[in-house]
């Protein structure tokens, strides 16, 4: 297998051989991985070759039985995906995890509403805060909103993954974990949603995104990392690699 | 502003959302169906017997006397429901309060003064109400027992306590301020509707103005997202509960301090009013949506036709038919909408 040689800075996120086994299952057998500020890894691998427990072990889902995660060079060791988020590690759920009913700032804030006081006493959930947040969020996005009280229920699938990428920004997110973010979408959605993947690239946040579409990977990654049954299959820099190449990592052979 | 082709959130907003004022009117039926109700019973009014049903201060007094007991239940049910939750022990929750409420006053008046001892009451009946509320959040957040299945149990054991505590039969009150707040008046107004009004203006405010309310909305929505963004969604659901509750007890305390005596039987009627009040104001039992000032109006629906039936003499069995009627059609109503409005 080809190293890769990494970018010079410090890596952002440095996983290094971590472990998972599920009961008989060997979901995860030593697999290392950098993640460098501003850069974009695809992680590719065929069905349960381990892609979504090595992000949930990022999260803080759960925890790696052996390795460690660096985060700027210090180990961490996250026992929810709270702590995770705290230390500034968000992952963009498939289902999305936004509450249908609340606005686009709603949703930035839930569990963290900024308050203010009406009439100097009485505290008050400050929805105007919220709406400019909203706004400034989403417009960093490129993205121009014009019904800032609408409910995200009312929105298409590639907005509301906007909206929840948008969080991840607000709070200043810098690792990004995507699972499979373009799967229940239609075509054009499909390029919004690189696009806003480019957009966190620019920002220098690090962005991880699992994808079984490698016309996606080769759009958006600097780097593919494909898995096989657990363990590394191979790493390659996008620029040095093709399709065929890809495929044959992740089948084996 | 960038050029639409980069606008994601204009894109196809066309597609999907409702035309505003559609939005609007939807937020407003219930005050909407209050006016039509109104004008109807106004109508049949002047041409029966030449009076007006409006008009006359002692049928408006009626009606928001006739609406407090089953709107403080609604109250809190509302944000149960809009949490995608129910509440079905309120009624006896509301009956054991006030029984013991009663029960209280008396044993207080033997050694205090009126007013103490009506204080003494009011906190006991509100205290019983908060065991079963802590009881039914235990069930639903800890156990996992599906709301239903819980306040079911617990209308069970309320009903049970409270013909138990009032020996199978109504507890006379003699305090005078007790019947002083459920029959008194100040600037002209009922002091139970004072009283009511400012539980309502609380009760908005905590729904649309604190975190406590915009997390009952998000966990209505989808406990996964109010869970993932960090709010303690089993201790939120054991304060709603505890609310419910709470409402239900200010319900039977009130209506001890009424009719001067706490039955158990108190809130009996009430549940069924008191959800088809929430129903009819907007909310929707899927969870996710309702307010305060709908369910306002829904309980007004509600008591309007209940005051109105009998007003122009039709027998008063016509009012279940009536409110029947009126929550299936304010439930095809919300299931439009929810077309219309292009919800998943
Ligand atoms: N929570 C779990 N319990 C038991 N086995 C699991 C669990 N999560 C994943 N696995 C197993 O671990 C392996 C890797 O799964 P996963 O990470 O979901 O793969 P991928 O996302 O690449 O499709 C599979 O064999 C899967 O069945
Ligand atoms: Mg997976």
């Amino acid at each position: 297998m080809s190293a890769v040689p990494s970018p010079s800075s410090q890596p952002l996120l440095d996983v290094r051989g971590v472990y998972k086994r599920f009961g008989g299952v060997e979901a995860l057998k030593g697999v290392s991985l950098e993640l460098h500020p501003g850069e974009v890894v695809a992680l590719a691998g065929d069905n349960g070759a381990g892609k979504s427990t090595l992000t949930k072990m990022i999260s803080g889902v759960y925890p790696a039985d052996d390795g460690e995660i660096r985060l700027d060079g210090q180990a961490v060791r996250f026992s929810t995906p709270e702590a995770a988020r705290v230390a500034g590690i968000e992952t963009i759920y498939q289902d999305l995890a936004l509450a249908d009913n609340l606005s686009i700032g709603a949703n930035i804030f839930l569990g963290r509403e900024p308050m203010r006081r009406a009439f100097g006493v009485l505290p008050v959930l400050d929805r105007r805060a919220m709406a400019q947040a909203a706004k400034e969020t989403m417009s960093r996005l490129d993205f121009h909103v014009d019904r800032l009280e609408a409910p995200v229920g009312r929105f298409s699938g590639g907005q509301r993954q906007a909206v929840a990428i948008g969080r991840a920004m607000y709070w200043n997110a810098r690792v990004i974990l995507m699972d499979e973010p373009t799967a229940a979408l239609g075509v054009p959605e499909q390029r919004k949603v690189l696009t806003l993947i480019r957009n966190l690239k620019a920002q220098g946040r690090g962005v991880i995104f699992i994808s079984h579409n490698l016309q996606d990977i080769f759009a958006v990654s600097d780097r593919i990392v494909v898995l096989r049954r657990g363990s590394l299959a191979g790493e390659r820099l996008i620029a040095q690699t093709t399709h065929d190449e890809v495929v044959k990592l992740m089948i084996g052979g | 502003m960038s050029a639409p082709s980069t606008s994601l959130l204009r894109a196809n907003r066309h597609s999907k959302a409702p035309h505003p004022w559609l939005v609007r009117l939807a937020a407003l039926r219930a005050w909407l169906f209050l006016a039509l109700l109104l004008v109807t019973f106004e109508v049949w009014a002047r041409a029966s017997y030449g009076v007006s049903f409006v008009l006359s201060s002692y049928n408006a007094q009626s009606i928001a006397v006739f609406a407090v007991a089953p709107l403080l239940l609604a109250l809190g049910e509302t944000f149960v429901i809009i949490a995608g939750g129910i509440d079905l022990s309120v009624g006896f929750v509301m009956g054991l309060s006030a029984v013991l409420a009663a029960h209280a006053t008396n044993a207080a008046d033997s050694s205090l003064p009126p007013l103490p001892a009506m204080l003494v009451g009011i906190a006991a009946g509100l205290a019983v109400a908060l065991v079963p509320g802590a009881i039914n959040g235990w069930l639903i957040s800890k156990l996992k027992v599906p709301p239903f299945i819980g306040t079911l149990g617990m209308f069970g054991v309320a009903r049970g306590t409270a013909f138990l505590l009032a020996k199978g039969t109504t507890v006379p009150v003699t305090n005078d301020w007790f019947a002083a707040l459920g029959n008194g008046r100040l600037l002209g107004i009922p002091v139970v509707v004072l009283v009511t009004a400012v539980f309502v203006l609380f009760m908005h405010y905590l729904l649309g103005q604190s975190r406590f309310g915009q997390h009952t909305y998000a966990v209505g929505a989808s406990e996964q997202a109010a869970l993932r963004a960090g709010i303690g969604v089993g201790r939120l659901t054991r304060r709603l509960y505890l609310l419910s509750a709470l409402c239900a007890g200010l319900g039977g305390v009130l209506y001890t301090a009424r009719f001067t005596a706490g039955a158990a039987q108190a809130g009996e009627p009430l549940l069924l009013d008191s959800i088809a009040a929430v129903v009819i104001g907007g909310a929707s039992l899927f969870g996710g949506s309702g307010t305060i000032l709908g369910t306002v109006a829904g309980s007004l629906v509600i008591a309007v036709i209940q005051y109105g039936l009998v007003f122009i003499d039709v027998e008063p069995f016509w009012q279940f038919v009536a409110v029947g009627v009126v929550i299936i059609i304010s439930v095809l109503v919300d299931q439009t909408q929810r077309k219309l409005g292009g919800e998943r």
